[in-house]
């Protein structure tokens, strides 16, 4: 019993103390003896259930468990860092929901949805972020290059995966569809 | 979108007076002064794509020189932005010409213009609002804090275990290596057999029997001593003039003075 209680005290400072989400993977590797996954993920839940009326929260993201301070504390906290992350712009911000969306996607597809040209920049500020980066080329003329959303995009943002992303405006997306088969009927009655 | 709402812009000679919320129109805006239009191009284009206003309406010619106006002054300032309302002047244009082609009745493969915009303005609205939602999300950094306690990383210095054992047998080592170097010097004895036959004869005047072993007391008299107590008794045996005796075997020694 006591054993366990070590194991536990053991992950549980290992969570506190790493940069990064820890992932159960990691988590075995804490230990000499083998250790099984079922056991450290009854652990977690462990120490998720010890957590619970306290300040921090074990949470789980794309690529592991990470402790983080409970929201309502946010406000106080922001009081002290100086330079927090910044806001981004709408642009920047659009940009990344085509690339969460869509991906992956060339420069050229992001331009043909938001109707401008997309200034370098934005796709800078997402890239040094970490948000985004560049899985690969696409097979046609030119070869451009192809977008996609990182883990760490997907730890900073809470989700374990790109399912958890919100769901899209679910009207709009009923106009789209719809937009695309009244053509087709009226096509085919044309015809 | 807050300041003077109702002098934006104005169709058909009246004031909008409401502005759509999901269009957002830059502080430098390119406004355009028509007959039927008047305010940012932006909105002239929303309003197209939302059948609010008929582009047939638009003179394409008057558009086209406000625009090359705002070019000139833009290209000092924020040539992008030009770059944006070029883009929509050409699909103003686009839009109208098309519009303005007759259409042949029997093949009428050809989209209403406007339907592919339309399409193409929906996925953009999906996107910006998939964006809103997207920065709703709280975000580590600016709404979630990671905790991260300090640990301190000592970079000890991993000494080897070594064991008793080991360090005896490299001392071992150390003595045989030295031991090649060192001189063996012969030095004379200082202990004469002789002298100890001596000894042991005054011992044994004074008593006629002494217990052989009394004589090797080690742990007081050095081993050569011992040696030569030895061989003195031996000298003295073949000599005859002591005796050894024993009564059984592992019963004490003892010596005595020989008859001679």
């Amino acid at each position: 019993m006591t054993q366990i209680n070590k194991l536990k005290e053991v992950i549980e400072v290992a969570l506190l103390t790493s940069s990064q989400p820890l992932s159960i993977e990691d988590l075995t590797k804490l230990f000499v003896e083998k250790t099984d996954r079922s056991t450290i993920r009854m652990l977690l839940d462990e120490i998720r259930n010890d957590w619970q009326e306290k300040s921090m929260s074990l949470i789980q993201v794309a690529t592991g468990y990470r402790f983080q301070a409970d929201s309502n504390f946010t406000e106080f906290l922001m009081r002290l860092i100086p330079d927090r992350a910044p806001n981004y712009s709408r642009a920047v911000m659009e940009v990344l929901a085509i690339i969460a969306y869509r991906q992956p996607v060339t420069r050229a597809d992001i331009e043909k949805v938001r109707g401008v040209s997309l200034n370098s920049n934005t796709l800078r500020q997402l890239i040094e972020r970490e948000w985004v980066d560049i899985i690969g080329q696409k097979e046609v003329p030119g070869r451009p290059s192809l977008f996609a959303t990182t883990k760490h995009f997907l730890n900073d943002f809470s989700l374990k995966s790109l399912s958890e992303l919100p769901e899209l405006n679910s009207s709009l997306t009923k106009e789209l569809s719809d937009s695309q088969t009244d053509q087709s009927i009226e096509e085919s009655q044309e015809n | 979108m807050t300041p003077s709402i109702k002098n934006l812009a104005k169709i058909y000679g009246e004031d909008i007076e409401l502005l759509p919320q999901d269009l957002y129109i830059p502080p430098d805006a390119l406004e355009i002064y028509l007959d039927s239009f008047e305010g940012p191009l932006d909105l002239l284009i929303y309003l197209i794509r939302r059948n609010n206003i008929d582009v047939l309406d638009i003179p394409m010619a008057n558009l086209t020189l406000q625009y090359i106006e705002y070019v000139e002054k833009m290209k000092v300032v924020k040539l992008e932005l030009a770059a944006d309302y070029l883009l929509m002047s050409a699909m103003l244009i686009e839009i109208k010409s098309r519009m303005l082609l007759p259409k042949p009745s029997i093949e009428d493969n050809e989209e209403d213009p406007r339907a592919e915009l339309v399409k193409k303005l929906i996925e953009y609205e999906l996107m910006k609002d998939a964006a809103e939602n997207l920065n709703q999300i709280p975000q580590v950094g600016k709404d979630i804090m990671v905790a991260q306690s300090y640990f301190e990383r000592v970079t000890e210095i991993k000494y080897p275990d070594v064991s008793i054992d080991e360090l005896f047998e490299a001392w071992k080592n150390v003595l045989k290596r030295a031991k090649q170097f060192e001189h063996h010097q012969i030095g004379k004895s200082e202990l004469s057999v002789r002298e100890h036959m001596t000894i042991i004869l005054r011992k044994l005047g004074n008593k006629d029997l002494i217990e052989f072993s009394s004589f090797f007391n080690h742990e007081t008299e050095p081993l050569p001593k011992l040696v030569v107590y030895f061989l003195a008794i031996l000298e003295l045996t073949k000599e005859g003039m002591i005796k050894i005796n024993q009564q059984s075997s592992s019963s004490p020694i003892y010596l005595q003075l020989g008859e001679a």
